[in-house]
């Protein structure tokens, strides 16, 4: 077991594509850690990075107190599942799971018991003696995940480990992931383009892009208080309202045609005339069917129905449009005069797309990597232990 | 989903030879719903075979009938047999089986076989294919030109740069290694000649490896370096596995290449003093050479006896292969499916 450092990490392709700029990250002993972001982003790179595949440009990898930078993937003691799993066809499940301990010379009789033991454990017993080829999807990766325990290593990297699967073993799996890791309590970092494995299934996450951390924190963190718009927008299945908007005198913000209470965080942060964005979350605007103070009013244009509630297109008066999760209490009709009154807790302002709040609140925010290290990425004091060789 | 089946099934690669049985039923039973698939009838669908079966009836089962005839006789290239040839049965046959230089040929066309193709050129095409596995740009590009070139240079030009090569007086050979007056070709015969056919056939080998190699996942390379595999435990654990069935093809087919190959002869004549007298050459010296028609035509088919046999070694071990790999197949099927999807989700 051990926590993962990463201290001013880089890694330019040649032919200068900078793939990652300077990353600070601390990922904590016993956590499962998402590294969320669009594709091209980073986050391959970044993991291939921790296990060794590729080598850093700069910076350093720690995992605990190893410097692991310059060894070789197979001395990192790792272990990584790849989005295809990558089982030998030609082996069965138990010369699969077995194999990483063959090729560190363990004796037959031992790495036989211990990949039947590990299959046991992942409810695998009954199929060792047969190929990958002859397993289901969530078996072959049951396979993959026996094949990186049976080592005991210091630290799991999941790629995309749910992509593979069809929609309804992916929620299965989703539940049965996260529950291993909390038996096994190791470091376990995962890449996912989607955002809801990684809110669903992670203790801390990272949001990248362009090979730079955006955000990083827990899954309630990112989802309240997106730190950024391009985090706002990227997080949440129903894509956040960021409409322009503008300050107005006695802390409230004009809004798509309507006049809105300046949000909480934001209150005492502006002044009169800034240009801003206004940041509401579909959830978190009450449906009025009737004119409602501080609401944005406007005609229903779509009516999508999620099931238990309904997403509503408001086209508001002032030319821009706003989505509003509707319960089934109200039943609008495509036509109809509607008005959405926004939680003011849960409403964000961001200017230049950053978060507008009191700092501090923000808990776990970078916006580039001018600040250099130190500057509130990392929680633990590996942060700031060492200077940077740079 | 399902319109990717046969996609992805993996593409019946090389000669029909080496389709085996149960590959064939499968297909037979996935097309039996529409036996007549162009809608041409039995006739036409003939006629358009016809042209193509003449020319191979004519160009390969006529002369191959001719030979065996031609074995049969005391035919030859000059005096009363060649106008008469007469019928002598098994003679030619049992005079070969007891002719030491028949013998001698055989033995030096195995180790020109084992030395130049085997061990030669499917080991240096390997080892390029390998190399080249993660490089790009001008160094690959150069070297992949000289191989081809090597490759696809007429045998006559070939040859002559050989003997400039390697001549006894200012062969550029011995000017490189400061060797005057070292006679490669009398000294070392076979060596020349095996070298010789590893520059000039290791291309093939390249190529086709190089394509099996792109078709190992770099996950499972990946996977077997993370669990501390050096170099040489990823080749014998992930890559060849994987590329087995290329191996043995590529194996095949330039076994039967390089023993049917007459371009030694055009370097060494078949000397010094039969040192390179590999069967084809032999056979060309007896029929040829000699004259005796009849007995070289023997010969030939013993040659073809031999070639059948080495094909059949082969495709005994590819269909081994394909018996135990079966399940191995249908996985890489399925993950190429299930890999598919996920591009597909992540698009």
């Amino acid at each position: 077991m051990a926590d993962i450092t990463l201290n001013r990490l880089a890694k330019v392709y040649p032919g200068g594509v900078r793939a990652l700029h300077d990353l600070d990250l601390t990922v904590r002993d016993g956590e499962f850690f998402a590294l969320l972001g669009p594709s091209g982003c980073g986050k391959s790179t970044l993991l291939r990075t921790i296990a060794g595949l590729e080598a850093a440009s700069g910076g350093t990898v720690h995992i605990g107190d190893r410097d692991v930078t310059a060894l070789q993937p197979g001395e990192r003691d790792i272990a990584m599942v790849f989005q295809d799993y990558a089982l030998f066809p030609h082996m069965t499940v138990e010369e699969n799971i077995a194999y990483p301990l063959k090729v560190k010379k363990v004796g037959r009789a031992e790495r036989a018991a211990k990949a039947r033991r590990t299959a046991e454990e992942l409810g695998l017993g009954p199929l060792v003696e047969r190929r990958p080829g002859q397993l289901s999807g969530g078996q072959q990766q049951r396979a993959a995940l026996a094949r990186a325990m049976a080592c005991r290593p210091r630290v799991f990297l999941f790629d995309e480990p749910l992509s593979n699967l069809d929609a309804r073993m992916r929620l299965e799996a989703r539940t049965f992931l996260k529950k291993l890791q909390r038996e096994l309590g190791v470091t376990t970092v995962f890449v996912t383009h989607d955002q809801a494995e990684a809110l669903a299934m992670a203790d801390r996450l990272a949001v990248m892009e362009s090979g730079e951390l955006r955000q990083v924190g827990t899954p309630t963190e990112v989802f309240r208080r997106p730190a950024s718009t391009f985090v706002a927008s990227f997080i949440g299945s129903t894509p956040m309202n960021l409409v322009d908007g503008e300050v107005t005198a006695p802390g409230a913000v004009r809004v798509a045609g309507g006049e809105l209470p300046l949000p909480d965080a934001a209150a005492s942060l502006t002044e009169a005339g800034e240009k801003v964005v206004y940041g509401i979350r579909p959830e978190y605007l009450r449906w009025s069917d009737v004119p409602a103070e501080g609401a944005v009013a406007g005609t229903v244009s779509v009516v999508e129905n999620l099931g238990s509630a309904q997403l509503v297109t408001l086209e508001c008066d002032g030319g821009v449009s706003v989505q509003v999760v509707v319960s089934e209490d109200h039943e609008p009709e495509p036509g109809n005069r509607g008005w959405a009154v926004p939680r003011n807790d849960r409403a964000l302002l961001y200017r230049d797309g950053d978060l507008v709040a009191e700092h501090g609140t923000t808990d776990a925010t970078v916006s580039g990597p001018a600040e250099g290290p130190g500057n509130g990425v990392g929680d633990g004091p590996a942060d700031d232990a060492e200077p940077v060789p740079s | 989903m399902a319109a990717t089946t046969s996609s992805a099934d993996p593409s019946p690669a090389g000669p029909q030879g080496q389709e085996t049985a149960e590959k064939g039923k499968r297909r037979q039973a996935r097309e039996e719903p529409e036996r007549d698939a162009a809608g041409l009838g039995r006739r036409r669908a003939a006629a358009f075979l016809a042209p193509a079966l003449l020319l191979v009836a004519l160009f390969l089962v006529l002369p191959a009938v001719w030979t065996l005839y031609l074995g049969a006789t005391d035919y030859r290239l000059t005096g009363i047999p060649a106008i008469d040839p007469a019928f002598v049965g098994f003679d030619n046959l049992t005079k070969a089986l007891g002719d030491d230089g028949f013998w001698r040929s055989l033995r030096l066309t195995l180790v020109f076989v084992l030395g130049s193709a085997v061990i030669g050129q499917a080991g240096l095409g390997f080892a390029l294919a390998w190399w080249m596995r993660e490089r790009t740009g001008r160094l690959r590009t150069t070297l992949e030109v000289l191989v081809m070139l090597a490759w696809i240079l007429p045998s006559s030009v070939v040859a002559f740069l050989w003997i400039a090569f390697l001549d006894r007086d200012g062969g550029t050979l011995n000017e490189l290694l400061r060797t005057p007056g070292a006679a490669w070709l009398l000294d070392h015969p076979m060596l020349s000649i095996v070298v010789y056919n590893i520059w000039r056939g290791s291309a093939f080998s390249m190529m086709l490896y190089s394509a099996a190699l792109g078709n190992v996942p770099a996950s499972h390379l990946e996977t077997a370096r993370l669990a501390g595999a050096g170099g040489l435990q990823q080749l014998r654990d992930v890559v060849f596995p994987r590329i087995r069935g290329h191996i043995l093809t590529n194996l095949l087919l330039i076994s039967l290449w390089t023993f049917n190959d007459f371009t030694p002869f055009l370097i060494t004549a078949g000397g010094p003093d039969g040192a390179t007298e590999t069967l084809p050459v032999h056979i060309y010296k007896t029929a040829l050479g000699s004259g005796e028609l009849g007995y070289g035509a023997a010969i030939s088919f013993l040659m073809l006896l031999i070639n059948l046999v080495v094909a059949v070694i082969y495709l005994r071990l590819l269909g081994q292969r394909n018996k135990s790999g079966t399940a191995g197949k249908k996985s890489r099927t399925a993950r190429r499916k299930a890999r598919g999807s996920g591009q597909k989700e992540a698009a």
